[in-house]
């Protein structure tokens, strides 16, 4: 059982920080970078993509001992296409506005590498539940980063918050959005694609940061106890 | 092996240092900011001032967040000099905040994260110039009318309470500054020729608009002079080669002439498009840049002249009236291709090998 949770805590950290699929392996970035205009779209977005990403890994780890070697990346698609065209399907029924303002990035799921990665990656080798916490963990990293990344650019463009939230959740949720400052003059480049690749570029770059610095301060704390060693090799 | 390390661009051979050198380039801008001061006011000098002051304290945070030291990079002048030319593409009365953003932005991102002076792939004034475009469009092309065709004088506190509050002194908006009493609109030479051919003018009946009073538009052609002139000296001083703005200006005007040959109605002469907009200070003052620019004989008369098609392209057919930043900025990103290319011949290795 302790290695059962040693398992979930390893994926918890894999999918949402060491491993982070688009802070780290950078898959899935189309979606990331183009639907992130507004948090509303990038939290539709991640919950359509957790969705699918739970939904393959874990038929895709049950059917994993029946496919045959050769044709499993079109199995994978098949099953990752049924799940996109459900949650598709479903968007289009329950919230009609998310799905014209997310458009064709929602059927496109079906070529986020992420999500197919996580297939041939885990779920082909791993059992359900494993699958099922890889895809949760892995979907959650992908989200909080379309999150993060949508704020920061509906900030800086809008200067709002949650704008149109309503179209995901509901007439209740008008009032979740925030006007943070009033903008005459929008500031075009955050909402254009190339505010999303600047923005992108300074979220990895504070992740780095962050882990330099925790490598630093292990480094710190364990020089005492290691002896120097002599550098043979010099790269300069 | 450290003591063969290359030294990353600029290897210009010069006898100045790199902080006189900017400076001089710095100086060579003058003639033409004159022209600017005299047809456009002294609101040239206030964005200047202000880029100034913002690039050099961009830099000298961003060098202290980098531990680099300090004195002797802000005393290089290559801020001063990005900042001055990003300053120069502004139009004189935009918004304060305007050249604070485009001047953070083209130090902070495109120079310093790059890695510094040497290290910038791109053309920090024009990359600063191009966010603010495509971010501020209304802001960015709010270029006054020359001052001979200005309908209202505005003086010193009027254009400094227009930069700093939107307003001048006496409540107008920029907008109502710019129009004047009959509420038509002054536009730079390239846009009304733009916008003129969209409305189905020829260029013919488009040149007898009130802002074409000479040869290429009031105002604008003697900027774009006293910018060629300063750009000589650059040469003459050896400061700049001549591979860049010679390339460019000629494949410019060479696009112009085959244009206007093939349709006069819808072309600009080559004469227009020399003297009218930033093609002048593009070619000496911006390709020129050490850093961004190719870095062969060869390769820069590639990307000099791969500038002008491309300003020639994007004036003609593109969406914006004028194009220097943006063909720049192409070509920037083809540097590495054209230098690699291009590489000369070490001495004493056979031509075929």
């Amino acid at each position: 059982m302790s290695n059962l949770h040693a398992d979930i805590k390893e994926l918890i950290y894999q999918g949402n920080w060491k491993n982070n699929p688009a802070l780290v392996q950078l898959l899935g970035l189309c979606p990331l970078l183009a639907v992130t205009g507004t948090v509303t779209n990038a939290l539709g977005l991640a919950i359509a993509t957790l969705f699918v990403l739970v939904g393959s890994n874990v038929t895709v780890s049950l059917v994993r001992n029946f496919v045959p070697k050769d044709i499993r990346i079109p199995v994978f698609v098949m099953i990752i296409a049924a799940f996109v065209t459900i949650i598709q399907l479903l968007i289009n029924a329950y919230a009609y506005g998310l799905y014209q303002s997310l458009g064709i990035f929602i059927p496109l799921i079906v070529t986020n590498c992420a999500i197919i990665g996580r297939a041939e990656a885990y779920a082909s080798k791993n059992t359900p539940i494993l699958s099922m916490i890889d895809g949760i963990m892995m979907g959650l990293g992908f989200g909080l980063v379309l999150i993060v990344l949508g704020a920061m650019r509906e900030i800086l463009g809008q200067g709002t918050l949650f704008d149109g939230a309503h179209l995901l959740l509901g007439d209740w949720a008008t009032n979740l959005s925030i006007t943070l400052y009033q903008v005459d003059n929008a500031f075009l480049l955050a909402i254009l694609p190339p505010g999303a690749f600047i923005g992108m570029g300074l979220l990895i770059a504070g992740k780095n940061v962050i882990d330099q610095q925790i490598a630093a301060k292990n480094k710190t704390t364990n020089t005492a106890t290691r002896a120097p060693r002599a550098r043979v090799t010099s790269m300069d | 092996m450290s003591a063969l390390k290359v030294l990353s661009s600029p290897h210009q051979h010069s006898q100045k240092s790199l902080s006189q050198l900017m400076l001089a380039v710095c100086l060579a801008t003058s003639l033409g900011l004159l022209a600017q001061l005299y047809f456009f006011g002294i609101g040239v000098l206030i964005q200047i001032v202000l880029a100034i002051s913002t690039a050099l304290a961009c830099e000298a945070l961003v060098l202290k967040l980098r531990k680099r030291p300090l004195n002797t990079t802000l005393k290089d002048n290559s801020a001063v000099l990005s900042a001055l030319l990003l300053a120069l593409c502004i139009p004189p009365l935009a918004p304060w905040w305007v050249i604070v953003i485009g001047t953070f932005f083209a130090i902070v991102f495109v120079k310093q994260l790059y890695g510094g002076l040497g290290a910038n792939i791109f053309n920090p004034a024009m990359a600063g110039y191009v966010l603010l475009l495509i971010s501020f469009p209304v802001q960015m092309t709010s270029w006054l009318p020359p001052a001979e065709l200005m309908p209202i004088q505005l003086s010193f506190i009027d254009q400094l309470s227009l930069v700093f509050t939107g307003s001048s002194s006496a409540g107008l908006s920029l907008e109502q500054v710019r129009s004047g009493i009959d509420g038509v609109t002054m536009a730079t030479p390239l846009d009304t020729i733009k916008t003129d051919l969209s409305k189905g003018l020829t260029v013919s009946e488009s040149l007898a608009q009130p802002i074409f009073t000479s040869f290429a538009g009031a105002g604008w052609q003697w900027v774009n002079l006293g910018y060629l002139i300063g750009g000589l000296y650059l040469i003459k001083a050896r400061l700049i080669n001549w591979h860049i703005p010679v390339a460019m200006l000629s494949s410019l005007g060479l696009c112009a002439v085959v244009g206007i040959m093939i349709d006069p109605d819808t072309s600009a002469g080559p004469i227009l498009h020399l003297f009218s907009g930033a093609t002048m200070l593009g070619a000496f003052f911006i390709a020129t840049d050490p850093v961004s620019a190719a870095t062969t004989n060869k390769g820069r008369l590639i990307y000099g002249a791969a500038i002008g098609i491309l300003v020639y392209l994007i004036r003609t057919y593109g969406g914006y009236p004028d194009a220097v930043a943006f063909a720049v900025l192409l070509l920037n990103m083809a540097v590495p291709l054209i230098d690699f290319y291009t590489q000369p011949r070490v001495y004493g290795d056979t031509k075929d090998s």
